[in-house]
């Protein structure tokens, strides 16, 4: 069976969709963080299918797709290490995750 | 001849030199030397001058064409190549003796003249500044060199006008001073520029030298000529630049006598006498000068009889007797003009000295209507002004009487004037030596002579003024009576002073007059002289000027006291348009360049104000703008890509 790259690609259109509106609409900053995820793995999925696809087609750079996933995997998870801190801290000083209530900006 | 050492000629270069050391231990440690000290060490500066004029004087072979000293290069661009040196010769010297020997009297008054002042350090050191600068200008081999002088002294009369600047008027006077100076010095400029394009030299004796070669009457040598008559004009106040000098009297008043009138407003005689072999191959130029100098000795002659102060008579006095200098070199008759500077040196810082004893003795009061009969009080200034006053109207065996007759002479036999003008010229004069003699008279009537109309406390405190005042009075008294000896007409016996000029100016073939015009020139010489103090004894003494009351009606009185309108026509031309167009700058700097810069300011800030509403601190706008910024990104890569 031989699913076409469009299909990959759609789904990864619409994840990155409901990241992005995640990232806006949301306020807790958890979700934001799950959403920002959401982004990254769409973009991944958008990445695979080309890579695949590029491969079904004897293409001499196959699997450098692949590596720049991992490589975006390890980044995500860097990130979410780091995120995660820094929530945790602002938690302990806030005692709210809502990213609307961290403004501190006045004009 | 280029001499590179010191010898007994030479010596007189060092002349300067005394006089700016002067000046610097006045005008660095002046302030710690006690009062009368400041004033020794200035007239001792001056003084060796003097000695070292007359020692070379006396060393000078008379019929030598003049010596070089040369000690340095000055200035080297291209073709150009000056030098820093000084030309001594027959003319220089006779410059030299008069403002160091004259200047040293001056320098003696002031020690009595300025007790008490305590600005004495500085006015020592000026007056020593100006002593230099003189005569760095007259022993100047080259007009760049000259030209340093020329700012030099006029510098220096700036500070001494001023001296007393805590009061705005003698400020005002001092820049009004300086600022028509300058537009003497332009022409100076000027006509340097436009020697350098004829004869590609600066070198003053290379210029005088080559004139002879250059076409007779052609437009440059005229242009080079009114040029530095526009120079002469600013610093011996001529007409239309005379403006500064009766405003120049709110110096204190030895500074008058020295720069004012014995001097300073002699530079630009000695200036156009110097370039002499100019004028003599440009006559249209030199009948320029000699007109302008005999008008300017009418107008400020007539302009004398209105005035009031006892200096401002005596400045309008020196206006007029400028024009007939400035009259006799542009007659070509360039020893008459120097031999009037020599006798005028002498009468007139005589004049103004014995004013200036006067106001000191009646502690600063001025106004000649609230004088009279002192010379009662003041023998010896009374005496020594009286001769002063002998001499400037010209009464025969006096020293002015010889000058006067000369320059008359001069006028009337001048090869360089058409032969109408030279008559007319004549005519002018010798009106305007009978106008002298009147306002003269009227001036020491005034002052000295009929009844005392002192107040009541002034009254008690007038004295003679001390020994250190009155000696140099004395001395130049003595001066004013002989020095005319010096230019005796050449038929009644030897004329020292022309013959001593002769090497160094410009030779002119003046037409001979019969012996019996010869001796008419003089009786109406005498004449005028006599006539004009007859005209004084009638309206000031006998009519107690009642007759001149009777003008003050007409509209000449005004015109006359305001030395005929020129400072008006001045005010009129040149200050309103100037002020005016500077308020229009001002308006436009404030209204235009002003708001507009602090507009753009505010525009600035009202960007930044505009920028600020996008910064909320809500983490989901700045998402939501990251996102719009990357769809208008991939958008816009989309759109190309299909252009693509």
């Amino acid at each position: 069976m031989n699913v076409p790259s469009e299909y990959f690609v759609a789904l990864s259109a619409v994840l990155f969709g409901l990241g992005a509106v995640g990232v806006v609409l949301r306020r807790s900053a958890i979700l934001v963080f799950l959403s920002i995820e959401l982004m990254l793995n769409a973009a991944n999925l958008a990445i695979i299918a080309y890579a695949r696809q590029w491969s079904a087609t004897g293409g001499a750079h196959a699997l450098e797709g692949q590596g720049a996933v991992f490589i975006v995997l390890a980044v995500a998870a860097a990130e979410v290490a780091v995120g995660l801190g820094i929530l945790v801290a602002i938690f302990r000083n806030r005692v709210t995750t809502d990213v609307d209530q961290l403004s501190e900006v006045r004009a | 001849m280029i001499e590179t050492g010191l010898n007994s000629i030479t010596v007189v270069a060092l002349a300067p030199l005394v006089a700016l050391v002067g000046a610097v231990v006045n005008g660095l440690i002046g302030r710690g030397i006690r009062e009368p000290v400041t004033g020794i060490i200035a007239s001792v500066a001056t003084g060796a001058g003097f000695v070292l004029s007359l020692w070379a004087f006396f060393a000078y072979p008379a019929d030598a064409e003049g010596y070089r000293y040369v000690f340095a290069e000055f200035l080297r661009a291209g073709t150009l190549s000056v030098d820093l040196g000084f030309a001594i010769d027959q003319l220089s010297l006779v410059m030299c003796m008069v403002i160091t020997g004259v200047g040293f009297l001056i320098h003696v008054y002031s020690i009595g003249y300025m007790k008490g002042d305590s600005g004495h350090a500085r006015y020592f050191a000026q007056l020593n500044l100006f002593v230099a600068a003189m005569l760095v200008l007259v022993l100047a081999d080259s007009f760049p060199l000259m030209f340093v002088g020329w700012e030099g002294v006029g510098v220096c009369s700036f500070l001494l006008i001023g001296f007393w600047y805590q009061q705005r008027d003698n400020a005002d006077a001092a820049r009004k001073a300086f600022i028509v100076n300058r537009i003497g010095d332009v022409g100076f400029l000027l006509a340097m520029f436009l020697t350098f394009q004829v004869f590609g030299s600066l070198d003053i004796n290379t210029v005088t030298q080559a004139a002879p070669g250059v076409a007779f009457g052609s437009a440059a040598l005229v242009g080079i000529g009114l040029l530095f008559l526009l120079a002469a004009a600013g610093k011996s106040a001529q007409i239309p630049l005379q403006l500064w000098l009766p405003d120049a009297m709110a110096g204190p008043t030895p500074v008058s006598a020295l720069i004012h009138a014995a001097t300073m407003v002699t530079a630009g005689v000695y200036l156009i006498a110097r370039t002499g072999p100019l004028f003599a191959q440009a006559p249209a130029a030199a009948a320029t000068v000699a007109w302008i100098g005999v008008l300017t000795a009418l107008i400020a002659a007539i302009a004398a009889f209105a005035q009031t102060d006892i200096k401002r008579i005596l400045a309008y006095s020196t206006i007029s007797q400028v024009g007939f200098m400035i009259a006799a070199v542009g007659a070509g008759a360039y020893w008459a003009g120097i031999f009037h500077v020599v006798t005028h040196a002498f009468f007139k810082a005589l004049l103004f000295l014995g004013a200036g004893s006067v106001i000191h003795a009646m502690g600063g009061e001025q106004d000649v209507r609230r004088m009279g009969g002192l010379g009662k009080r003041m023998r010896v200034t009374g005496t020594t002004s009286l001769i002063a006053t002998l001499a400037i109207a010209g009464v025969p065996l006096l020293s002015g009487f010889f000058s006067k007759d000369a320059i008359l002479h001069g006028t009337l036999t001048s090869p360089l004037l058409a032969d109408a003008a030279g008559p007319l010229l004549f005519a002018l004069l010798l009106m305007t030596a009978v106008l002298t003699a009147a306002y003269m008279f009227r001036w020491y009537y005034l002052v000295f002579a009929g009844e005392e109309r002192l107040t009541p406390e002034v009254q008690e405190k007038v004295h003679e003024s001390p020994a250190v005042m009155t000696v140099p009075l004395v001395i130049l008294a003595i001066g004013s009576v002989l020095a005319g000896y010096l230019g005796i007409q050449a038929f009644l016996g030897r004329n020292l002073i022309a013959e001593w000029l002769a090497p160094v100016t410009a030779a002119l073939d003046f037409e001979h007059l019969s012996l019996g015009a010869e001796w008419a020139l003089i009786v109406a010489s005498a004449l005028a002289a006599f006539g004009g103090l007859a005209i004084g004894y009638w309206v000031y003494a006998v009519g107690k000027g009642r007759v001149a009351k009777r003008l003050d009606d007409t509209p000449i009185a005004p015109l006359a006291r305001s030395g005929m309108g020129f400072d008006a026509v001045a005010q009129a031309v040149f200050v309103r348009p100037g002020e005016s167009v500077a308020q229009g700058l001002s308006v436009f700097d404030r209204d235009v360049v002003d708001q507009g810069l602090v507009a753009a300011g505010g525009a600035v800030g009202l960007l930044g104000r505009l920028a600020t509403l996008w910064q909320t601190g809500y983490v989901r706008l700045y998402a939501l703008s990251m996102l719009a910024g990357a769809v208008v990104v991939a958008a816009i890569a989309l759109f190309a890509g299909a252009l693509r």
